[in-house]
């Protein structure tokens, strides 16, 4: 039985957004001792697994059943008069389903980690569009590929091979060769040096060179007077316009350097506009370099069942959508949750110290694979499997394309979805209670 | 043994030939059975329908409910929803937002609650099938399916282009099966991937697609005769080149003429019987009559109308080229997601006006297609939902088709120019409860080839709606009294009473394995996923789903 091995092909690596699934496991007991095809980032993901320590589930601190536990979480979530439930971004589509479940049944705020990442950029959709497409239109097609505010050699190491600039297509039969590959930063990243072109745009310039950008296209008059501050040249702009409107087939791949600085959503709004403004002249796509593994499943999963993408509120018994009013960071940053229920996501380690100081003040469950900063506080914490590596289901790739996890072994922690499935049943539990106690 | 009796009903069973006759219906797990004889036999259930109509659940042949250009609508049009109607989650029952696009579970609730027990969506590419099932499975008590886009689809292009029709069967029951799809979908054939190369599109059905060496005329051929070929249940369902261009009447008429007796189905097809010019909207007028001639001649071709209703929805298509085309006549934001080797996509949002002519004449058409086609089992009702409207307005379609008095009171209220270019004025044609349970539900479930649905025979499934027999059509439609989903009643007084899962409906016909290396050799040459990863497997199906069986050669 110890050390059997066993080796698991076409696996799905869910450390990022590229959601590679030609990872080729070889598993020895609960040990993953090759991750053949995986990135850096991804080998750390595989090879360093370690199932969890400690009990399945705790109450402030302590060892308890899974069944006391769920029961604690179930009465925290439905006595509390404005519980949130946020992260999802990294665990399966199934686990999130039940999540949207829950927050609906006690009309609490759903949101998700979007909110902190491209959640400015699911506004700048709402305001304008995109013109997006699958990764392999552009593997197959792309002639022109820009990378704005990202930088993939360090945060999406196999985007550039597996998808955007080297693989080889049905129109770019050379591959490289025959794409043009631009960068545009505030820094010289260690992406810099695989561009053809490189343009290192003063910091909280990107929505000026945008609009520049965009009045070129449209064939308006620019002085080199306009770019003043912004670091560049009319010359580098003119030259990258006229390699936009030549290509066959661009797209403008736009990371949280864009997102995530001065401007947020009209920075996005911007770069959307301008690729929708090239499909004048030709094919043009732009699209976000999510960063983890299933935060555009969490986005398609509470637009399908909300209507709306993240930051949604369910206190009046029906989804009412306002980033700002219900994401998460406000809410706690203003003290108005009185509960919280955390899943796959570390908001302790990385949210505000108002926002923490609020958190640490209600009663929270969290959910997750290892002990955090925020497991640690929680009321109730759940140590769960880890998915893709344990856990089947589903995810979807930064592009919207849903591929299945094919886990390597069993964890001895339950799932998720698994917990989500018992804690729902209990909230429905102790609803229909409160309800006859009414009556 | 759940039995349960409709007792007293006035029955519309058109596929049964009983036409408002008084008899009782009896449910049994879950099936329609015969009037048990002996006397001892109790049903656990007794619904009294005295004085109430009843016909089998309504079957939307022709939606866009679930899969990727459904949300993304979702997620561009927060605006859409945030004055609308919403549904308010109960103990039973979700939440959700409607609009123009609803949420996956009011989607159900309300589909259910017009008496629709199932319903299709009509444009996935089989890349994201996966992602359509986990909308499905969240879209409660009807039953579901969807259509794959396969009309720009590089690996049958391929073997279009060299006649290897084999292997195009072949490929389409290999997809179908790997997909869990229903039936094949052509989208604006090869003009989708003219557009993805470079921009441009398909204005002749008889034009090359560039680089793959065909044209729409041999796609049409091809993959109309290959759904006949694998025994599908449904024809190939075909959306015209140029749709919504004036003067496309001409591309609609020879895509039928193309089909050379073959088998059909042309959907939405309002937005495909303008004449005019291009460029010229001075010219813009109906066509319908022309093209209902050739329906009324051609028993093999059927149509759903895409009817248009005014005010505001959501356009989404697999059309790519017609959203850039609807951005620019609009003006309004526009969204384009491209699938690798598959498939288009388009989504802007739309306003339809009574006092603009344009759209008060594709009101007319709509119209005009369901008053000309003679036999009612060659027509569906649809809005295409939601491009020409929500299908929460198929109760006023009813009204505007059994009430000719209402349509010219409409009809004087809109543009004037539309009395000049439509013959709708001068249609009198009233539409009998017969005829709507026709178009509503027993012709979608035989164009569909369900023979399980649409009908109240002995072995139909226990799906019936019970109406309240009034003369305000509208309320009768709107409020059907009770709603039976396998013999268990759902809906009663517009209120969900039960939530069942409903259950995905989908083929697998048979293929030639020995031809699935040379679809991996191809796969792996050009996808971004594993091929392993390609296909969908059984739990993502709906209510463990149902397989719809495919005909033997």
């Amino acid at each position: 039985m110890q050390n059997e091995l066993k080796v698991v092909s076409n696996a799905t690596c869910t450390f990022c957004g590229c959601v590679c699934d030609d990872i080729e496991l070889t598993v020895e007991g609960n040990h993953i001792t090759k991750a053949k095809n995986a990135c850096v980032l991804g080998k750390a993901w595989f090879l360093n697994h370690e199932a969890g320590e400690g009990p399945i589930a705790r109450i402030r601190g302590k060892e308890a059943t899974v069944e006391e536990a769920v029961e604690e979480a179930a009465r925290i979530l439905v006595d509390a008069k404005f519980p949130i439930i946020y992260g999802l971004s990294d665990t399966t589509c199934e686990a999130q389903r039940v999540t949207v479940a829950i927050a609906d049944w006690v009309g609490a705020s759903i949101d998700t980690t979007t909110s902190v990442c491209h959640g400015p950029s699911g506004m700048a959709f709402q305001g304008v569009g995109e013109i997006t497409c699958s990764l392999g239109e552009v593997r197959n097609r792309a002639d022109l590929v820009i990378f704005w505010g990202s930088n993939p050699a360090e945060s999406h190491p196999r985007h550039w091979g597996r998808y955007s600039t080297m693989p080889k297509g049905l129109f770019v039969p050379n591959g490289r060769k025959d794409r043009t590959v631009v960068l545009v930063d505030v820094r010289r990243t260690k992406s810099a040096p695989a561009a053809d072109i490189f343009l290192q745009i003063k910091p909280r310039k990107d929505f000026e060179v945008l609009w520049m950008l965009r009045a070129l296209v449209k064939g308006l008059t620019i002085n080199e007077a306009d770019l003043i501050d912004t670091g560049v040249t009319l010359e580098q702009l003119q030259n990258l316009v006229d390699r936009m409107k030549a290509c066959k087939f661009g797209v403008l791949f736009f990371g949280m350097g864009l997102s995530m600085t001065r401007g947020k959503h009209l920075n996005v709004e911007a770069a959307l506009a301008l690729a929708r403004d090239l499909n004048a002249f030709t094919r043009f796509y732009a699209n976000p370099m999510r960063g983890h593994g299933n935060v555009t499943g969490a986005d398609n999963v509470v637009s399908w069942q909300t209507g709306y993408p993240f930051g949604v509120n369910l206190g009046r018994g029906y989804p009412r959508f306002n980033p700002g009013e219900f994401t998460t960071t406000d809410t706690l940053a203003r003290k108005e949750a009185d509960a919280a229920m955390i899943i796959a996501s570390d908001p302790m380690g990385n949210f505000s110290q108002a926002a923490r100081e609020h958190l640490a003040s209600i009663p929270y469950i969290a959910l997750d694979t290892k002990e955090t900063s925020t497991t640690r506080a929680a009321a109730v914490a759940f140590t769960t499997a880890t998915y893709g590596i344990n856990v089947p289901g589903t995810v979807y790739r930064m592009d919207d394309v849903p591929i299945p996890l094919r886990p390597a072994f069993e964890s001895p922690y339950p799932s998720d979805e698994k917990i989500l499935r018992a804690l729902e049943k209990k909230v429905l539990h102790l609803l229909q209670a409160k309800l006859q106690a009414s009556n | 043994m759940a039995i349960t009796r409709i007792k007293g009903g006035k029955i519309y069973d058109p596929t049964n030939g009983i036409n408002g006759e008084v008899r009782d219906i009896w449910i049994k797990d879950g099936k329609i059975i015969a009037p048990p004889i002996e006397a001892d036999i109790l049903p656990e259930k007794v619904i009294d329908a005295t004085g109430r109509i009843i016909m089998p659940g309504g079957v939307d042949m022709h939606c866009h409910i679930a899969g990727p250009k459904v949300n993304l609508a979702r997620k561009m049009r927060p605006e859409d929803k945030r004055y609308a109607p919403h549904v308010s989650r109960t103990a039973l029952t979700r939440s959700g937002t409607i609009g123009s696009v609803p949420s996956t579970f009011a989607t159900g609730y309300l589909y259910a609650g017009l008496g629709y027990t199932t319903a299709f969506d009509a444009a996935v590419p089989p890349l994201s099938a996966r992602h359509a099932h986990e909308e499905l499975q969240d879209t409660p008590i009807i039953d579901k399916g969807f259509y794959l886009l396969m009309g720009n689809n590089h690996y049958a292009l391929e073997q279009i282009a060299k006649k290897d029709y084999e292997k195009l069967n072949s490929f389409t029951a290999w997809l179908l099966e790997s997909a869990k799809g229903y039936a094949i979908k052509l989208v604006n054939p090869g003009g989708v991937e003219v557009w993805k190369s470079g921009g441009a599109n398909i204005s002749e059905i008889d034009q090359d697609i560039g680089h793959f060496n065909c044209t729409p005329r041999q796609i049409i051929q091809g993959l109309s005769q290959t759904a006949m070929d694998i025994g599908l249940p449904h024809a190939v369902h075909i959306h015209c080149n140029n749709l919504g261009i004036p003067g496309n009447w001409r591309t609609t008429q020879a895509t039928m003429d193309a089909l050379e007796g073959r088998r059909a189905h042309l959907t939405h097809i309002q937005f495909h019987s303008y004449g005019g010019e291009p460029d010229d909207q001075g010219k813009f007028c109906s066509k319908v009559q022309e093209l209902a001639e050739f329906v009324n001649s051609h028993p093999e071709v059927t149509v759903d109308v895409g009817q248009v209703l005014f005010g505001e929805t959501t356009s989404m298509t697999g059309d790519g080229p017609l959203g850039y085309y609807l951005h620019k006549v609009t003006g309004k934001k526009w969204t384009s997601a491209d699938t690798e080797m598959e498939a288009g996509c388009g989504i802007v949002p739309m306003v339809y006006k009574e006092k603009s002519f344009v759209n008060a004449l594709q009101w007319a058409i709509g119209l005009e297609w369901y008053l000309l086609v003679k036999d009612p089992w060659q027509i569906a009702m649809s809005t295409d939902h939601p491009n020409g409207g929500s299908f929460l307005a198929y109760p006023e379609i009813i009204q505007l088709l059994m009430d000719r008095t209402y349509r010219q009171e409409i009809l004087k209220r809109v543009h004037p120019r539309v009395l000049e270019r439509s013959c709708l004025k001068d249609l009198d044609r009233e539409y009998t409860l017969n005829e709507i349970a026709i178009i509503t539900r027993a012709g979608p479930a035989r164009m569909l080839g369900l023979k399980n649905k649409g009908h109240l025979g002995i072995g139909a499934d226990g799906d019936v709606t019970i109406y309240n027999e009034s003369s305000n059509i509208l309320a009768m439609f709107e409020l059907p009294y009770m709603v039976i989903k396998y013999g268990k009643v759902v809906v009663e007084k517009s209120e969900i009473r039960l939530q069942v899962p409903g259950n995905t409906l989908h083929v697998s016909p048979s293929f030639d394995p020995g031809l699935v290396g040379g679809i991996r050799k191809w796969f792996e040459s050009y996808y971004t996923i594993q091929f392993e990863n390609y296909p969908v497997t059984d739990e993502y199906l709906s209510g463990g789903g149902t397989m719809i069986p495919c005909s033997k050669k």
